[in-house]
């Protein structure tokens, strides 16, 4: 029996299969065409389709995403890769001034059907500029689609899901999972918008996406070891943001705690625990917590695992819920 | 610099490159429209019928040209301040003012005009052109994209980036640079130390021209090479139009501020319909009659532009939640919903 894939290796045979579906479907950015990226997510794809639907370009992002801007505009959809988090900065202006806004600005005749993957997140003992969590930037922007898988089934489907989407996305992978094995059903494609209830529980929710899904799951493993039972919903989309789902969940425990690794001052975690605080004030037994980076530049190697939001500070939180009122 | 028609209208250099009198005839014409759109819309600001107007006075025959060279399959990616290149290229110069109105950010289909919306941000619509371009021999159609920027913006990142990504992909397209001397207040000393801006080209591997921006003949010559050039798949021209901003950056803006007034008289009789008016009635192409048809043509666009501009415009506040996405998020929903009680009185 074969090895249990990557999510680089989901994620690779969901541009695969999307470039053999769609002629219209082409990969762009640094290293992505001979080298296969720097994390191989597009191994062998110029080999197999050709350098017209996958090639390397000037090592420039803003050109890299204003060029897919053109080429979305003139029929074609455009998958193009930032190296890393941070290197999707010089990009910018492109995405929340262009990306953004074209549909909007010219009253839906011009639509934008790309994808801008983007390895996202710590964890992985990197040097600075190479694990930032750069998801508010974009999730604050209205007409961008934010996208995170959790699982590699989710890297599979949601990145054909994103690819095949008329609105333009930012496809956030947490490289932390990069080289996680699970099974992947290379058949199911999940609608964009909708979260995943990865683990029921009745005592409280733990709401979570990207890297921080299967820390959670882990802190509910652990919580479920000392008697208390904790569901995870697994967001998937920020944008756009699942409150059905969240909102029954919580409404079920009563009791919710938001974890995310990213700094968490005007975060998308504080977002989450606002929209949970007005739309299930009179279910909830405690404050809504949450459970994010420190408000610091993302820390060096041998010093991020106190930054990050770990099994420990999880279930700090959670223990903080208020029980005794129970 | 490439100059065929000099301030007097006598022709200079090579007599058999210039352009054929018909049209240079059919270009004065536009020149005129171009012109009169420029007045109008002038007028229009100071009525309070439009919110803001960046003219291209002075500089019609950039306008002109680009849109010119151009066939019906080309695209062009203008700026704010190339209102008359978009009407030059046949878009209604009513649905390209809806911009500069408030009534919306684009008010033409980019796509049946193949007109881009118009660039507020500086260089950022330069790799869009390029990705048009580049996307068009994807899939091997022959389409050019002129690009149009001012001096200001090749100092701009988005600038480099543009005409290096065109080189490295020999994408057709043909980078417009209007240098009308000043990015609002600043002047082009302060924006580059380069011998010209068509020099820029040589970092690139692109070639780069500069031609005088008020000689319509020069321009259409100029621009029809690197239209072909670009065609024949041999990639991108730069071209550094040397022209000059008669009026303010807006009608917001003040000159004296920044600039003698000496120095925009030593421009004026520089002018592009002078010089080529001058040249077309010593050839006697263009005769009273001509010229008072011409007057009479863009007498009817100003009144069309100005009818266009009465009244209020219908506006639907609904229409901010429809073209976010191509469906409207939940959240946008509940935002319309909200919007649509306020409206209605239901909520106050």
């Amino acid at each position: 029996m074969s090895e249990k894939p990557t999510m680089i290796q989901a994620l690779n045979r969901a541009l695969r299969d999307a470039m053999a579906a769609d002629g219209s479907v082409v990969v762009f950015g640094e290293d992505v065409g001979p080298l296969g990226g720097v994390f191989r997510v597009t191994d062998g794809l110029s080999a197999e389709f050709g350098e017209k639907r996958c090639f390397d370009t000037p090592l420039a992002e803003s050109g890299i995403v204003g060029m897919a801007v053109g080429m979305a505009m003139n029929g074609m959809r455009p998958v193009v890769e930032m190296q890393f988090d941070a290197f999707a900065f010089p990009a910018f202006e492109q995405i929340v001034s262009h990306v953004a806004k074209f549909a909007n600005r010219t009253r839906g005749r011009v639509r934008l059907p790309m994808v801008i993957r983007v390895p996202y997140g710590g964890g992985i003992g990197g040097v600075e500029h190479h694990c930032d969590s750069s998801e508010a930037y974009y999730a604050h922007t209205p007409g961008l689609l934010v996208v995170t898988p959790a699982t590699n089934a989710d890297a599979y489907g949601l990145l054909r899901a994103a690819i095949e989407h008329p609105d333009p996305v930012v496809f956030l992978e947490p490289k932390r999972q990069y080289f996680t094995r699970e099974e992947l059903d290379a058949q199911a494609v999940p609608p964009i918008g909708r979260a995943a209830v990865r683990r029921p529980g009745r005592d409280a929710t733990l709401i979570a996406y990207g890297p921080s899904v299967p820390v959670a799951l882990a802190a509910a493993e652990h919580a479920a070891a000392e008697g208390r039972d904790l569901g995870v919903v697994d967001l998937r989309s920020i944008v756009p943001f699942d409150d059905e789902t969240v909102t029954a969940e919580v409404r079920r425990t009563g009791r919710a705690v938001v974890v995310a690794e990213a700094p968490g001052f005007a975060s998308v975690a504080s977002e989450i625990a606002a929209r949970v605080a007005e739309r299930c004030f009179h279910h909830l037994e405690a404050p809504v917590r949450r459970v994010t980076g420190f408000d610091v530049p993302y820390p060096p190697p041998r010093l991020e695992q106190h930054h990050l939001p770990g099994v420990d500070r999880i279930l700090d939180a959670v223990d903080d819920l208020q029980w005794e009122d129970a | 610099m490439i100059r065929l028609i000099d301030e007097t209208g006598a022709v200079v250099g090579d007599r058999g490159t210039l352009p054929a009198q018909e049209v240079l005839l059919d270009g004065y014409r536009a020149l005129v429209l171009a012109r009169r759109l420029n007045e109008q819309a002038g007028a229009l600001v100071r009525q309070g019928r439009l919110a803001v107007y960046p003219s291209s006075h002075g500089q019609e025959a950039c306008q002109v040209a680009a849109a010119g060279v151009l066939a019906e399959t080309d695209w062009l990616f203008p700026t704010y301040r190339d209102v008359a290149a978009i009407a030059a290229r046949g878009v209604d110069p009513v649905d390209v003012l809806v911009m500069l109105r408030g009534d919306w950010h684009c008010g033409y289909d980019p796509i049946a005009t193949r007109v881009a919306p118009q660039a507020t941000p500086l260089a950022t619509q330069l790799p869009h052109a390029v990705g048009v371009g580049h996307a068009a021999r994807l899939k091997g159609e022959d389409t050019v994209v002129m690009a149009l920027c001012g001096d200001g913006a090749t100092s701009e990142g988005d600038f480099h980036e543009a005409l290096n990504f065109a080189a490295v992909f020999a994408a057709p397209v043909v980078f417009l640079v209007q240098n009308n001397k000043y990015a609002i207040s600043v002047p082009l000393s302060r924006q580059s130390a380069a011998e010209s801006l068509a020099a820029k080209g040589v970092g690139y591997g692109v070639p780069g021209v500069r031609v005088d921006g008020n000689d319509l003949a020069a321009l259409t010559v100029v621009l029809t090479e690197a239209v072909a050039r670009a065609r024949r798949g041999d990639g991108p021209t730069l071209v550094e139009a040397d022209t000059y901003r008669i009026q303010a950056h807006t009608n917001a803006d003040d000159p004296s501020r920044y600039r003698a007034d000496d120095e925009v008289e030593q421009w004026r009789p520089r002018d592009p319909l002078l010089r080529l008016r001058a040249h077309l009635t010593a050839t006697g192409v263009l005769t009273p009659e001509r010229e008072a048809e011409f007057a009479g043509a863009a007498e009817e666009m100003a009144a069309h532009v100005r009818a266009g501009m009465d009244g209020e415009s219908a506006l639907d506040p609904a229409e901010l939640f429809a073209h976010v996405y191509s469906a409207p998020t939940p959240q946008l929903r509940e935002q319309a919903a909200l919007l649509a009680a306020e409206l209605s009185g239901v909520r106050s």
